[in-house]
């Protein structure tokens, strides 16, 4: 697709060097990367198979916070982001996804709650969560 | 068909010859027409020859120009048949009282109300809005296509298909009787076991893709491809709205997508997300589509509010007021359209904190629409205002789009909508702001690029025969149902028993009556533009004196677009080159490097029509076989290295040269 995004526009302003950017990585780069993802892998693993904490609940968040860890090396590392890249416009797409994501995940789980909580009960199974 | 029934379901899936729709007189007359019709457009090609040229210069083309072109025939020929909708709806409503059975039957009009809706926001608007943008924006930033020229005629042949999906289910088996959203458990394979439903998934999924892709493309366009020197506030302001817009397209169409395929999980294999048993949960899926169908609605105004914006400081003749103020109230409109989803469904159930919230937030939302409309009376506050056609559509969008937001506000109060809602009130409400604004902004669009596109301006007479009838007709139309829907009058019923409100049915039909000639004054109109296109042509590629870069190119631009690359100083670019002075390059030419045409993406329509007509009708032989052949027509494609040619600088020469003689010609 490139030659076709050069034929599109070849003075473009930011054209096609990337002397702007990070640059696509270094191997070194590439290396800490998967070492600390397995790392953030493994500890999962051990939490659940291990039983370590003793408590479903805990587990589970604590999984949860290594998810969003991992995620956020992946996005140093392999995706290459940073506040400069791409003169800026990458963080503030992230910016903006993360806004949304927190909106439709915190908006729906309200939302959804609110009406549970609102709702007649049905089923005696309801009838035991519901007990004023 | 066949006499086993084994080998019947294997070869043609649920599909038999019961399933065409033999025993509806409507049909019938309606395919007799479609096959008339389509014979004589199929004929007539054949006769002008113009297979060849529809193949090379269109079909397969990704110019952006000619793809934006498209986007707006399918979007007129889809209107066409949303209206047909509409207007048997209408004659409907106005006779069916008491005794009076009128002349459809419930299972017919829940489908023509469904497909109406369906129709109008997906095949309609969406096309509409996509192909301004696509032929707009690249013009107006100074590029020679968008950063993706056959992503670009993928999804619009993507968007076809969607189309041509939803027009098969008209004659073969069934469309869903569910309303526009499919809300489910009405949806569900319980209570909707035809095949209606699937068409209406395979239909969105399809277009869906379309839609999605064209916005990642547009995004990239605006935000790597700007002339050198325009910054992000030197941006004219509808290629401000066309990226927010595209970036509501690609943080909300995936919702719809995946809650679509969750429906057809359900559908398919017998899940459970959003049945009322076993754990599913139908709110889950309003909630769900609201968080797409809310950004939606902004998708669609906000380029309509571009087009007004352009439209008025052109015909102005002066800069638009509070550029900076626009550009910050359509960013926050960008964001704020998704805090207010609930606003859809006050009144299923969520206590008061929650819908006091929603409440809030969308009240908050008419704040910088309101900032908006102040913005536009302020640049005609003491501008020299010339009433062509597209500032008159930009007038009567001011005073209509605000009676539609107004009514918008009193919905947003929950006590409120628990009275109105799902009531005729709320049926006018939103063809007020979509008619008003988002339809009055296309045509608006159409009739001042019109000459842009091809070289002549629209025939202003006939011009105003649609204007006055499209706006007088919505009034008559839709005013009644306000009336109606405040006494309490539900949407979506095909008899009434009171025959008291019947008078008001009858006003709002002959409003439809209005409207429909509205829609033939403006067939009239391209009719008679284009048989005396000489007399309307323009030589300047400036007829309007215009303020943004595509008019300093000629009309119709050169497949290149510009020549050389325009350098950018000041916001309204082109209206500071001439006060500049600014002297069009006359020689210097040199070959221009461009995308090379490619019939990949109409082949890969095609085979998605035939995979999603497969899914629907459960031919599963088919379905993996279509789909194995857009997987391999996929691959093939990447090993396309001939994808490129350059214009050469002799050719660029001779059609800048054939631009000077015209412009001197007319001298």
């Amino acid at each position: 697709m490139s030659s076709a995004t050069e034929a599109g526009h070849p003075a473009g302003p930011h054209g096609h060097d990337h002397a702007d950017e990070g640059g696509h990585g270094s191997f070194k780069g590439y290396v800490t990367g998967f070492v600390l993802s397995v790392i953030l892998t493994a500890i999962p693993f051990w939490l659940v198979m291990g039983d370590v904490l003793g408590n479903k609940l805990q587990t589970s968040i604590v999984i949860m916070a290594l998810a969003v860890v991992q995620i956020v090396v992946h996005m140093i590392y392999f995706l290459h982001m940073n506040t400069k890249s791409e003169g800026g416009w990458t963080i503030l797409a992230l910016i903006f996804t993360i806004t949304l994501v927190v909106i439709t995940l915190t908006g729906s789980i309200w939302v959804m709650y609110h009406l549970n909580t609102n709702m007649m009960p049905m089923s005696p199974h309801d009838l035991m969560h519901h007990k004023p | 068909m066949l006499s086993n029934p084994d080998l019947q379901r294997l070869v043609f899936g649920r599909f038999s010859l019961d399933d065409i729709p033999f025993h509806e007189p409507i049909l019938q007359l309606t395919f007799a027409i479609v096959a008339v019709g389509g014979l004589v457009v199929l004929g007539a090609i054949t006769y002008f020859r113009f297979w060849g040229p529809l193949w090379r210069d269109w079909v397969t083309s990704v110019d952006h120009k000619k793809i934006g072109i498209m986007y707006v025939i399918l979007a007129l020929v889809m209107l066409l048949r949303g209206f047909a909708d509409a207007i048997m709806m209408r004659a409907q409503q106005a006779v069916a009282f008491g005794a009076n059975e009128g002349y459809l039957p419930p299972h017919h009009y829940d489908q023509i109300f469904t497909a109406h809706g369906v129709i109008m926001i997906f095949f309609v608007a969406m096309p509409f809005v996509t192909g301004m943008m696509n032929y707009v924006v690249p013009l107006q930033i100074g590029a020679r296509d968008v950063a993706f020229p056959f992503l670009n005629n993928f999804s619009f042949w993507m968007t076809v298909s969607g189309a041509v999906t939803i027009m098969i289910s008209l004659f073969v088996g069934e469309f869903a009787r569910t309303g526009w959203l499919a809300y489910p458990p009405l949806s569900g394979a319980d209570m909707s076991p035809g095949v209606g439903v699937d068409y209406y998934i395979w239909a969105l999924q399809i277009a869906g893709i379309g839609t999605l892709l064209s916005g990642i493309n547009l995004i990239a366009t605006i935000v790597k491809m700007r002339a050198p020197g325009m910054t992000m506030m030197k941006l004219p302001i509808f290629v401000w709205t066309s990226l927010c817009t595209n970036v509501l397209i690609v943080a909300a169409f995936p919702i719809l997508t995946a809650v679509l395929a969750l429906l057809s999980l359900d559908r398919y294999v017998g899940t459970h997300f959003f049945t009322n048993d076993l754990g599913g949960n139908p709110m889950m899926y309003f909630n769900l589509i609201w968080i797409w169908g809310h950004p939606e609605v902004y998708i669609l105004i906000l380029p309509a509010f571009g087009i007004f914006s352009e439209v008025t400081s052109a015909f102005c003749g002066k800069r638009l007021f509070g550029y900076a103020s626009m550009v910050y109230a359509t960013v926050v409109i960008t964001i704020l359209s998704y805090l207010v989803w609930l606003h859809h469904f006050f009144t299923m159930g969520s206590g008061a904190d929650v819908n006091s919230f929603f409440g809030i937030t969308t009240m908050i939302i008419s704040i910088p629409t309101g900032a908006k409309i102040f913005n536009w009376l302020f640049t005609m506050f003491r501008g020299r205002i010339r009433f062509e056609l597209p500032m008159m559509w930009t007038v009567s969008f001011m005073v209509t789009f605000t009676i539609g937001g107004m009514t918008g506000v009193l919905l947003a109060v929950p006590p409120a909508d628990f009275v109105l809602h799902n009531s005729l009130f709320l049926i006018a409400h939103f063809h007020n702001v979509i008619i008003g604004g988002v339809l009055f902004g296309m045509f608006a669009g159409v009739t001042y690029w019109f000459p842009k596109a091809f070289g002549f301006k629209l025939d202003p007479f006939w011009g105003h025969m649609s204007f006055w009838f499209w706006t007088i007709g919505f009034y008559f139309a839709f005013m009644p149902l306000y009336v109606l829907g405040l006494m309490g009058v539900t949407r979506r019923a095909n008899h009434f028993d009171d025959p008291s409100l019947q008078i008001w049915f009858v006003i709002a039909a002959f409003g439809a009556v209005l409207i429909l000639f509205g829609i033939l004054s403006m067939i009239m109109q391209f009719v008679v533009s284009i048989k005396n296109r000489e007399k309307l042509r323009d030589f300047t590629g400036d007829p309007w004196d215009g303020r943004t870069l595509e008019w300093s190119t000629s009309s119709p631009p050169p497949d290149y677009n510009f020549a050389f690359t325009p350098v950018i100083h000041d916001l309204d670019a082109w209206s500071d080159m001439k006060k500049r002075g600014y002297a069009r390059p006359l020689q210097g030419f040199k070959a221009i490097h461009m995308p090379k045409n490619t019939g990949t993406g109409a082949v890969l329509g095609v085979l998605s029509i035939a995979f999603s007509f497969a899914m629907i009708w459960y031919i599963w032989w088919l379905a993996a076989l279509a789909f194995a052949a857009m997987f391999l027509v996929t691959v093939l494609h990447t090993f396309n290295y001939n994808r490129d040619f350059h214009i050469p600088a002799d050719v660029v020469v001779r059609s800048e040269g054939q631009r000077t003689s015209m412009m001197a010609g007319r001298a």
